[in-house]
């Protein structure tokens, strides 16, 4: 009797872990204010905050505010920090939610995947329980895909750059590979009866958008040929943070040979000695520098590179997938 | 175009001048103008002052009015009606663009409209913060038509701007559809004294260009599951072109069997069209070097990815000892 009444706070400590997150669902307000400011902006990189609520596991973004460019750094946190409050304070007098739930970014072809993201990431994930990162490509949506993703680290990932341990053995043991860093969710997109009302109405009536205009362009050279510099560049990267490992092996190997020689040259000693009758020499010695552990380089960066690259190599899968559709188009209404 | 008065002497006393639109430039509506104020009951003789009506526009983007209905599902409960500001810019020539909103609040009384002037102010130095190119170009308001209330707003928010516009989004769709309108003010003055605000309508301009880039079909439902990437969008773009080109065909069927007398715009516009696929010789050429360059480049990430696992197979789960 006695057991089955749980005090209140027993209830509240032993809360169950969130579900996890399956969707994120945006509304249609958002996503235009998202693109309305990376795209005043671009092609300089901005931020902004997203809004909403965190419900089972889906998570609403019902509103956004941008937060402005900053020069230099130093001043200007504590009035990025007013500013925040202020948008936040304001908000919430017209009732909109000011609960924070991520924030948003824009990138330049998909080059996002930095260390600063990650750092970002840590940094929102320690106050609110679960944050989100939209990332918008306004350079990509010009040829006429909505180029929206919602990201999240997952977890493993997360307990791995808590400790900053990215050796080679807990990556294995962890099973982790540098597809496991992001996770994507998949986004919904929701409106409320108003607006669908409204758009419903207002809707020009031609068959054809201005969404067509720009799938149907012939010509996404530039697009590709930027694409294909930035993995260029990418591939630079990697071949340096290969090098590096290359570099730590033959370090360790040849550390090894002089651990090796050494060894059999205290052995023989001690044989020596043995045969003169003396004390054997330990058989190591940590204070001789050939013993000391060198450390291994982290495997961090060369996994975002490694992330940067697949994703350039997607995006130039999706684009030569529409370039062939529309080559084959041109080429089917000529024959007519 | 509706007016409305400002407190007048007697309070019971509303005056509401009711003058139909004028459909071209100044001379002919002064005309109107007169005729209809003869036509009042009132006793004044009014010597109307016009200031000349310009061929004023508002272009209003779809986030301003995203923003508006959200407010408007927002609103405290008490309130029937949303009020706020309308930023912008205003364009070389003479169009204003309306590009972002943001809502007040404010309590409306019988006679009086109390606004959080302070609030506003705060609004709009955090947004142009963001923006600075973004200026106060008017205010807006749901709800059909003009009322009292409004001209002392508009009087407030022209001292902020010369020449603001209101904007009027009607949500509860009065007459069975959605009317978004635009208004301008002048003032009409008998000599000294100040008579009445008149608003005038002014053509809008909703530019659906941003909203069609998102997808109408995003924006239009109440939940879409999942955003189309990019072959399905292909897909449905060329089903559209391909119904277009069905439609055209249809057309064509039709006036050459004499079912719909033929139109020579359409017929010249389908010629220009079809004329518009250049004829070059080596079409086909062209064609097929640009199907392989695609191909070398889906080659060449192939290979880069076959080349990361690699490199993540050496680095990691490569042991040395």
């Amino acid at each position: 009797m006695v057991a089955a009444v749980r005090s209140f706070l027993q209830v509240a400590s032993t809360e169950e872990a969130a579900p996890p997150l399956r969707v994120v669902q945006i509304e249609g307000l958002a996503v235009l204010k998202i693109i309305k400011h990376c795209k005043e902006f671009s092609p300089a990189l901005v931020t902004g905050q997203l809004l909403g609520l965190d419900v089972g596991s889906v998570l609403e973004v019902t509103n956004c505010f941008p937060y402005p460019i900053r020069e230099a750094d130093d001043e200007i946190e504590a009035e990025g920090a007013d500013y925040q409050l202020e948008m936040m304070r304001c908000l919430r007098e017209v009732n909109v939610d000011n609960n924070t739930v991520g924030w948003y970014q824009s990138t330049l072809l998909g080059s996002y995947q930095r260390v600063e993201l990650i750092e970002t990431f840590m940094n929102y994930q320690e106050n609110i329980r679960r944050s989100v990162c939209i990332i918008y490509d306004p350079s990509r949506s010009n040829q006429g895909v909505l180029a929206l993703k919602a990201l999240k680290l997952s977890d493993s990932f997360m307990d791995l750059y808590r400790n900053n341990n990215f050796t080679g053995e807990k990556l294995r043991e962890k099973n982790l590979s540098w597809v496991d860093i992001f996770e994507e969710i998949p986004i919904k997109v929701s409106n409320s009866a108003l607006i669908s009302a409204f758009m419903t109405e207002l809707e020009a009536d031609s068959p054809v958008t201005q969404c067509d205009y720009d799938r149907l362009q012939l010509s996404s050279g530039p697009f590709v040929e930027r694409n294909m510099e930035f993995l260029i560049e990418c591939m630079d990267d990697l071949f340096v943070e290969q090098q590096k490992f290359q570099y730590h092996y033959r370090n360790l190997s040849r550390q090894q040979a002089q651990q090796q020689a050494w060894l059999q040259k205290r052995r023989t000693e001690n044989m020596a000695r043995k045969a003169a009758g003396e004390e054997p020499l330990p058989e190591e010695d940590p204070s001789n520098p050939i013993f000391k552990p060198i450390p291994e380089p982290s495997r961090l960066e060369s996994f975002l590179v490694t992330n940067q690259i697949a994703n350039y190599c997607n995006q130039i899968n999706g684009v030569s997938g529409q370039s062939f559709s529309r080559l084959y188009l041109m080429k089917a209404l000529h024959e007519d | 175009m509706y007016a409305a008065c400002r407190g007048l002497s007697s309070p019971n006393e509303t005056l509401i001048l009711h003058l139909p639109r004028p459909r071209s430039k100044s001379p002919l509506s002064r005309e109107i103008g007169a005729g209809a104020t003869s036509r009042m009951a009132a006793s004044v003789d009014t010597v109307l002052q016009f200031s000349s009506s310009t061929e004023l526009s508002a272009r209003v983007q779809p986030l301003v009015i995203f923003n508006i209905c959200d407010c408007y599902v927002r609103r405290p409960d008490q309130a029937e009606r949303v009020i706020g500001t309308l930023l912008g810019s205003i364009l070389p020539d003479g169009t204003v663009d309306i590009r972002n909103s943001y809502a007040i609040p404010h309590n409306e009384f019988s006679d009086q409209v109390a606004l959080d002037i302070e609030y506003h102010h705060n609004m709009l130095l955090s947004h142009q913060k963001v923006n600075p190119k973004e200026v106060i170009v008017g205010w807006y308001s749901t709800g059909f038509g003009v009322s009292g209330g409004s001209a002392l707003i508009h009087e407030f928010y022209s001292r902020e701007v010369t020449n603001p516009v209101h904007l009027t989004v009607d949500t509860g769709f009065n007459n069975g559809h959605a009317s978004i309108k635009a208004y301008v003010s002048t003032n009409l003055s008998l000599g000294d004294r100040p008579l009445a605000t008149q608003f005038q309508e002014i053509h809008v301009d909703l530019r659906m260009v941003e909203a069609e880039r998102v997808g109408l079909d995003i924006l239009k439902k109440q939940t879409v599951d999942k955003l189309p990437n990019d072959l399905d969008g292909m897909e449905a773009t060329m089903q559209r072109l391909l119904s277009l080109v069905d439609s055209v065909y249809e057309y064509v069927d039709n006036v050459v069997e004499g079912r719909i007398p033929a139109d020579n715009n359409i017929g010249r516009f389908i010629a220009d069209s079809v004329a518009s696929i250049p004829k070059l010789s080596d079409l086909d050429k062209l064609v097929n070097d640009s199907i392989q360059d695609h191909l070398l480049m889906l080659y060449l990430s192939s290979i880069t990815r076959t080349q990361l696992s690699l490199a993540e197979k050496l680095n990691t789960a490569a042991q040395i000892l």
